[in-house]
């Protein structure tokens, strides 16, 4: 019999369904499988083994009683920024100790509703700031993939890092992410997982920890494309507590899985081919267009002229939105308190003791460009320029491009405490070049495994969509993963 | 523009974050690096171009104004550090 644990979700949800197997017996072979890992790679930060083997009881029943839900008895693993009731929620984060909070995100109980199982909280960079997963409080994650011949302890990516790690080493079966600059997809493509980040406002932020709110938007990693699908339609819903939550039904993006592509347009922008990108990247990339090309897809060459503007928009965007949605944390009304001689020195005590070094910088950024006489330098130009980026989208778009094909990441996953990056924030920043235009247009992206690198590491492919396109990126990325093949790194832990 | 070890502060201070002069002095170095990669923003020519306040074109839904939620005071004060029949404590702030 073949491991519970190598069983996808669309694999799971037949056996349980036919009672080949067990809620039960699939969850506890999750809890034996991160007890034996989790020492070695940090993908969890709080494991929950009671609350996960008493949920798959109750789906068992559900099922016996044939009432089962979409995801019923399905374990996950949710990364430590959705507030998930009486548990660890700390977006790992030192000034969020001990938090638990008294309510649950929308996207996690969607996904109890459908019948999921939770087993822990993923580790994660602290606030999601981070590409690498080396900025958590709870110390980095490990890939478990490791070059060929090679004992390096490689990053997963960041800053969904413990999802992507969590997925890829069969730790849970799926795994809720979130993605505000690329922490999905970058994270999906070092792993040889599967990733989307949705439209904005197609999941809702409500109950997430927030970031920067007009680029965050939660979705799933996953070991395949129809796992993908599977998860985000429960995942994404209508909601009345999110403001920017669309009103627009949800689709069975399933369905879209195995349609043709024939007579489709990919646009392959030429600004996406950076200087230094290594020439296996470029390959891939070709191999990508041929493989559409041959399912019958048209490919155009298209321009987006302000692509090399949204990274550093975005370094103005995102730490203004962080300054404000961390003035939160004070010491006040929850986690975190260091007493001072008043107030004012208890709020800036707590504050850098609870702030890791990244989160600190971004808040200090955010601080001073919003501050008097900076904002219009700084924030009104960045978002003017996310005007322009936007609109070179639209531009295409309506020119009939239906998707975008680019390369995921400038690189694969690179070493744990590498020097270079740990000296210039700026170079870590740059991981995120080929993914932060998506969030600064609010579109759709999924990261897809695409082939392995000299070093046998997985490289990704990304496609971008239309706004609440999302099926034409699953059936566009089941065409990839056919002709590319599943990735699953070699067990050394 | 860049900043020197006294804007450095000042920020710090806006920001309510504790900065030891050693801390203090290696973040102008890494928030100048950072302005620096900014900065290239300033070519963009954005002549009569709107500045982004939604990336999707939608009207705010509104909802009649009336109480959805509440009396759940317990909650709310759970996860403070400090409390007192429902009410947060800390330091004394008026004389």
């Amino acid at each position: 019999m073949t491991e519970l644990t190598s069983l996808t979700i669309a694999e799971a949800r037949e056996k349980l369904k036919a009672k080949d197997i067990t809620a039960v017996e699939l969850t506890q072979a999750y809890v034996d499988a991160i007890q034996a890992a989790n020492e070695a790679l940090n993908a969890y930060i709080a494991v929950t083994p009671e609350k996960a083997l008493e949920m798959a009881k109750a789906s068992d029943e559900r099922i016996g009683g044939g009432k089962a839900g979409a995801l019923e008895g399905i374990p996950l693993g949710i990364k430590d920024l959705f507030g998930t009731r009486d548990v660890h929620t700390q977006a790992c984060s030192h000034i969020l100790d001990g938090f638990q909070p008294k309510y649950e995100s929308t996207v996690t109980q969607n996904l109890w509703d459908d019948g999921a199982v939770m087993l822990g909280k993923l580790n994660m960079d602290e606030f999601a700031m981070g590409s690498s997963n080396e900025t958590s409080y709870y110390g980095p994650v490990i890939n478990p993939w490791r070059a060929e011949g090679s004992n390096q302890q490689l990053v997963p990516g960041g800053s969904s890092g413990g999802s992507a790690a969590a997925v890829a080493a069969h730790l849970c079966a799926g795994a809720t992410a979130t993605d505000t600059g690329g922490s999905i997809r970058q994270p999906a493509a070092f792993t040889g997982t599967v990733g989307i980040k949705p439209t904005y406002g197609r999941c809702s932020r409500w109950g997430v920890v927030a970031f920067a709110s007009s680029l965050d938007q939660a979705g799933p990693i996953a070991r395949d494309v129809r796992d993908a699908a599977i998860l985000l339609k429960s995942m994404a819903s209508v909601d009345a507590k999110d403001t920017t939550s669309v009103d627009l039904p949800v689709p069975d993006y399933e369905v879209s899985l195995g349609q043709s592509v024939k007579g489709m347009k990919i646009g392959i922008p030429k600004e996406y081919r950076v200087e230094g990108m290594p020439e296996e990247i470029e390959k891939l990339w070709s191999q990508g267009v041929a493989w559409l090309k041959d399912a019958g897809a048209e490919i155009v060459d298209i321009t987006l002229p302000h692509t090399k503007y949204a990274l550093p928009a975005y370094y103005i965007v995102a730490p203004a939105e962080a300054s404000s949605n961390l003035a939160r944390y004070d010491g006040v009304r929850y986690g975190l308190r260091v007493d001072g001689k008043d107030i004012v020195d208890m709020y800036e005590k707590t504050r850098a003791a609870g702030f890791g070094d990244e989160v600190k910088r971004r808040i200090m950024i955010g601080t001073y460009v919003l501050s008097a006489g900076y904002y219009d330098a700084y924030y009104l130009q960045a978002q003017k320029v996310r005007t322009l980026i936007k609109r070179d989208f639209e531009t295409v778009f309506d020119a009939g491009v239906d998707a975008i094909l680019t390369p995921a990441t400038p690189s694969s996953a690179f070493g744990v405490a590498d020097e270079d990056l740990a000296a210039d924030p700026v170079k870590m920043y740059l991981n995120d070049i080929f993914t932060v235009t998506v969030n600064m247009a609010g579109l759709p992206g999924i990261a897809v495994p695409a082939g392995l690198d000299h070093k046998g590491l997985p490289l990704g492919l990304q496609l971008i969509g239309k706004p609440f396109e999302e099926e034409t990126l699953f059936k566009t990325a089941h065409i990839i993963e056919q002709a590319a093949g599943r990735f699953t790194p070699k067990k050394w832990w | 523009m860049s900043v020197d070890l006294a804007t450095v502060k000042r920020v710090a201070r806006l920001a309510r974050i504790a900065v030891s002069e050693d801390e203090a002095e290696r973040m102008v170095g890494e928030l100048n690096g950072i302005l620096g990669f900014v900065e290239q923003l300033g070519e963009v020519d954005v002549t009569g171009v709107e500045p982004m306040t939604s990336v999707t074109p939608m009207v705010m839904r509104k909802r009649t104004d009336e109480v959805t939620d509440g009396s759940k005071a317990d909650d709310i004060v759970a996860n403070a550090p400090a409390t007192d029949r429902n009410f947060f404590l800390v330091p004394k702030v008026v004389e």
